[in-house]
Order: structure tokens, then C-alpha cells, then sequence
């Protein structure tokens, strides 16, 4: 059980949480080669509410396909903080958006916080590409796949003309998280 | 050559499964849990000579796959919940016919409307007995993405090797959920094909039973002419009520079932050999159960899993083996008790036999299955 590795998207429905978790597991199913299982669970509505996708990523074949024990979580919004960081397992991480979650969800974890949805507006110039900024957070934050393959891994998903946005916002979340740790 | 590796939905895996398999007409109509099926084969289809169709509902999407399977493709619909209701008639119909199909049930809670993105494992029992009267049935629960893809192929073969529907039973997390899979090459995996008549057309008789218990299936349209009913008939397609004619043609139908059970049956076995526990589950929470396992194992309880992959016909010969060298059996199912009676019926209870059943759309946990094994024993 100690090769499995669990991550947790968590935010409001529609700010690309489900398809950040996506990238994450085609990065290390096709890319890395190794046992990848991603999933998500939204409510009947297509935009706000609470939504959440899940990533585990194992040396072996991968059994119960939820998280059970999570080793670091992404949380947007306050509501997707309180909600779901009791799932991170002590000594877990979180990574929080400081404008949005005010209240630091209380645990045996370590927190690290940026403003991740402003810095996707103002330093990569597009709102719509925090969750690609959140993934290379998570990439730094966690060292689970390598940087390269995160990278790789958002250029064949993404449409031709938008590559260097979404190279840019990857890049600038991964330096963040990296400054951060240091 | 290294294989090709995709990280693939399990619906996803289900289109791509039934495209190898030489599947070239889907009917359908979307509806949650199952409509990614749908989306991948009306990309899929038309880049090679295939047809796709959303009918009006679920149950003229299901007609018109009989239409088309009668024609000769090989055809497909998938659906959930209150859409599988729908189905039911038809399927009926397809069991009297004799017509070879694939539907995918995207077990969703219910009954009716239920909850539409919420997993559920409720329509086990609606597979065997959803459409009314004395039928045969076959029904596949795997498990991951890639099984999904292989018995998905299967179900195919299944269907036009016995001339019969054959259901394919997913549920909304092994739906939705994506996994890396090695999408096979043509000729890794077996594709079969229906018996085609041998006899001149106008010797030809739809439901001739003289060379076994599955009749070779002609082409409708083609030059082999015959009526299509879904009364009781005879040899030649046309309706009768003789009661010696009744009476073989049902029988002949379960027949194709009963005489090749061990061909259609298909299970998994893991670290049963010394269990005192054994673990029953399917699909989805067939995971679970597995990793129950380990942990029980490592608190030296010997646990095993049997992982029926056919649900129907139902493995009752192992099943009752297993149950002489049990203490205890335990059944974790996302509903309220269903494949639980066929397992009490089949091991005539010579050890306990007790369930985990959940209905609130989350899935059982390994913890939780721990837990009651602890109880149980």
C-alpha cells in the first residue's frame, strides 16, 4: 500500500478541477507508464457547487479506486476546504487558494497557500487557466510525476493556439509552489 | 511493438470494446450515468461505415437495434435507471426472436428517477427477471477499464454465438472512472460471428432446431425471407399455440444457457484456496473486497474473494464448492440484498451468508467490509 499515491481536486463546479485531475492521471498513466486510476464526483448541476476528482497512482494494480488516505489536496474555495481536507492523512499536504479560503482548515497536515486564481489572472493574463496553474502547484508541491511529463501532458490536451497560455500558467504555478517550499 | 496505452472512461473503454468487436450500429438515447457511451460511437461510427441514431426514447432506440441486428450488423445500445425500464419489452422481444444485441446498463440508484450521478449495483436482479415470462439471460459485470473493454467483446461473442441479448452491467463510478488501458491489436482478443443459414432460401426456417439448439440467423432483406413474430412459433417463424411445439421451442431457449453454462460462466479467484472467510462481490465494489482482503490477510484472518465476472447464468456449482470450506460468507453489494438470495439459494446456507448492502451512492469500503468480517466471524 505504501506505492500508492492519492491527490484530491477540490473547488466548485466549472473551475476545472476534473479535467486538472485528468491531466495529472494522462501524465502518469500515458507518459509515465504506471497505474493510474482518476475520478470525480460533481452534483446534478453544471456550474458551482461542491466538485472534487481524485487520483491515485500506484506501483501495482490499483484496487479500491477512491482515495482512502489522501497525500495532498488542492482546495479553491473555503467550502471545498472544509470539506474535504478531513480526508488528508497526517503529514499530508494541502495546497489552498489564500484569497478564497480564509479559514485554514485545522489537521496534522502541512499547509501551503498562494493565491492561485489571481495569479492566473494577472501574471499568466487569462482567469480561465487557474486550474492548469493549480496543477503545476500540485506537480511542484507533490514531486509524484515528473515536471516534464506534467508538462507534456497539458500540450496534447490543449488546442494549438493556446499551448503557451497553458505552458505559461503550468510553469508559473510549478515556480510558485517551488519559491514556496525553498 | 509497444502497446498502445490510453487513459480511458469506462464507458469510454465499453464504445471502443464494442467497435473492436465489430459492433456498426448504436441506438441510443443519452442519459447519465451511461452517455459517454453514446458520444464515443456517435464520433466513432460514421469514420467507418457505421451508423449511429438518438431515437425518440429508450424504447425505440432499442427497437431499432433489434432492426439492425436482424439485418446482419452487429448492434448496441447503453442506457441507465429509468431507461433500462424502458428497455425491458424489447429485450423480451429480443430473448423470443432470437436476436443477437448488446445492452450496457449504467447502474444508477432508483427506482425512477433515483439519483442520476450516484453508483449503484440495484439492477442485478433486474437483469435476470426485467422483462417478463421464461427467458434465457446473460449477464457480465467487470470490474476496470481494461475488463470492461475485453468483456464487452465478449458480450458480442456471447450474443452471436447464442443468438440472444446479452447485458453488460457497469455502475457510475466503474463508468466514469478512467484508467490506463492497453487498447488490444486486432486478432489479441477472439471476435465471433453468427451461424449464417447453408440451406437454399427457400429451404431456409428462422428457428429450425434439427442442427442444435441455436438456429442459424439469415439476413433480413436479404434473399432469405421470413417472418419475424414475437408470439410463440414454429420451425418456419409463423405463430403457433400446439402445445408440444410451445413447450420445446421455450425449452430449447433456456437450453442455450443450461448446456453451455461452463463456456458462458466466467469468475475470478483470489487467495481462496485456504480461505475460511470468502468475500462474494462484482463490478466496482469487487475492488474493495480485494483490498479487504489483503487486510484481513494481514491481520491473519484468511480471507478470500470469488468475483463472479458472468453474473447470469449464475456460478452456482463453484459457488456451492466454495461454501463447504467457508466459515462464513460475506456479500458487499451497492443495494439492498439482490445477488445475496442467489448465493443463499446456490450454497443452501451450509455456512452464514451475510451482506453489506449500501444505497446512499457512495461505495463500500474496504474498511467497511474489514469490519463486518471481524463481526462475522
Amino acid at each position: 500500500m505504501s506505492k500508492r499515491y492519492e491527490l484530491r481536486f477540490s473547488g466548485a463546479g466549472g473551475q476545472g478541477l476534473i479535467t486538472a485531475g485528468i491531466i495529472m492521471a494522462e501524465a502518469a498513466a500515458i507518459i509515465e507508464g504506471r497505474y493510474t486510476a482518476q475520478s470525480q464526483s460533481y452534483g446534478p448541476e453544471a456550474r458551482g457547487g461542491a466538485s472534487k476528482s481524485e487520483v491515485i497512482i500506484s506501483d501495482e494494480p490499483i484496487d479500491y479506486p477512491k482515495a482512502t488516505a489522501v497525500d495532498a489536496c488542492l482546495a479553491l474555495t473555503q467550502q471545498a476546504a472544509d470539506k474535504y481536507a478531513a480526508g488528508v492523512k497526517p503529514g499530508g499536504m494541502l495546497l489552498l487558494d489564500s484569497d478564497f479560503v480564509k479559514r485554514d482548515p485545522e489537521g496534522d497536515f502541512r499547509i501551503v497557500k498562494f493565491p492561485i486564481i489571481r495569479t492566473a489572472k494577472d501574471e499568466v493574463g487569462r482567469e480561465i487557466v487557474a486550474n492548469v496553474v493549480a496543477l503545476g502547484a500540485m506537480v511542484a508541491l507533490t514531486g509524484i510525476i515528473s515536471r516534464e511529463s506534467g508538462e507534456q501532458a497539458v500540450i496534447a490536451r490543449v488546442p494549438e493556439a493556446f499551448i503557451e497560455l497553458n505552458k505559461k500558467a503550468y510553469n508559473t504555478g510549478f515556480e510558485k509552489v517551488k519559491a514556496l517550499l525553498a | 511493438m509497444a502497446k498502445k496505452v490510453a487513459l480511458l472512461q469506462g464507458n469510454e473503454a465499453c464504445a471502443h470494446g464494442a467497435l473492436y468487436a465489430g459492433c456498426r450500429f448504436f441506438g441510443g438515447y443519452p442519459i447519465t450515468p451511461s452517455t459517454e457511451v453514446a458520444e464515443v460511437m456517435a464520433v466513432e461510427l460514421p469514420k467507418i461505415g457505421g451508423t449511429f441514431i438518438q431515437m425518440e426514447d429508450e424504447i425505440g432506440a432499442m427497437a431499432s437495434i433489434l432492426g439492425a441486428a436482424l439485418t446482419g450488423a452487429k448492434a448496441f445500445t447503453a442506457t441507465s435507471g429509468p431507461g433500462m425500464s424502458l428497455k425491458q419489452e424489447l429485450i423480451g422481444y429480443a430473448c423470443m426472436a432470437e436476436i443477437p444485441c448488446v445492452i450496457v446498463n449504467v447502474m444508477r440508484g432508483g427506482p425512477s428517477t433515483g439519483m442520476p450521478t450516484g453508483p449503484s449495483q440495484s439492477d442485478v436482479m433486474q437483469a435476470r427477471w426485467g422483462t417478463h415470462g421464461d427467458h434465457p439471460a446473460i449477464a457480465l459485470a467487470p470490474s476496470s477499464c481494461q475488463e470492461i473493454f475485453s468483456e464487452t467483446v465478449r458480450a458480442f461473442n456471447l450474443a452471436e454465438t447464442y443468438r440472444m441479448p446479452v447485458q453488460i452491467l457497469l455502475d457510475e463510478i466503474n463508468g466514469h472512472m478512467r484508467e490506463r488501458i492497453e487498447i488490444p491489436e486486432p486478432g489479441d482478443l477472439e471476435v465471433l460471428n453468427r451461424q449464417l443459414p447453408t440451406v437454399a432460401p427457400e429451404d431456409y426456417k428462422p428457428f429450425d432446431d434439427t442442427q442444435g439448439d441455436v438456429p442459424p440467423l439469415a439476413a433480413f432483406g436479404s434473399d432469405y425471407r421470413y417472418h419475424v413474430t414475437g408470439l410463440n412459433k414454429a420451425a418456419d417463424g409463423f405463430p403457433t399455440s400446439k402445445p408440444e411445439l410451445v413447450d420445446a421451442e421455450k425449452r430449447r431457449q433456456l437450453r442455450k444457457i443450461e448446456a453451455n453454462q461452463a463456456h458462458i460462466e466466467k469468475n475470478e479467484e483470489y487467495r481462496v484456496e485456504d480461505a475460511e472467510v470468502i468475500l462474494v462481490a462484482y463490478g466496482t465494489i469487487s475492488r474493495s473486497a480485494r483490498a479487504a482482503v489483503d487486510h484481513l490477510r494481514n491481520d491473519g484472518i484468511k480471507a478470500g474473494l470469488f468475483r463472479p465476472i458472468t453474473l447470469w447464468p449464475f456460478p452456482e456449482k463453484r459457488m456451492a464448492r466454495l461454501a463447504e470450506q467457508a466459515r462464513a460468507i460475506v456479500v458487499p453489494e451497492m443495494n439492498l440484498g439482490q445477488l445475496i438470495l442467489e448465493i443463499e439459494r446456490a450454497t443452501r446456507r451450509v455456512c452464514p451468508v451475510e451482506g453489506i448492502g449500501r444505497v446512499d451512492g457512495e461505495l463500500i469500503t474496504p474498511a467497511e467490509i474489514v469490519a463486518k468480517v471481524k463481526e462475522v466471524l
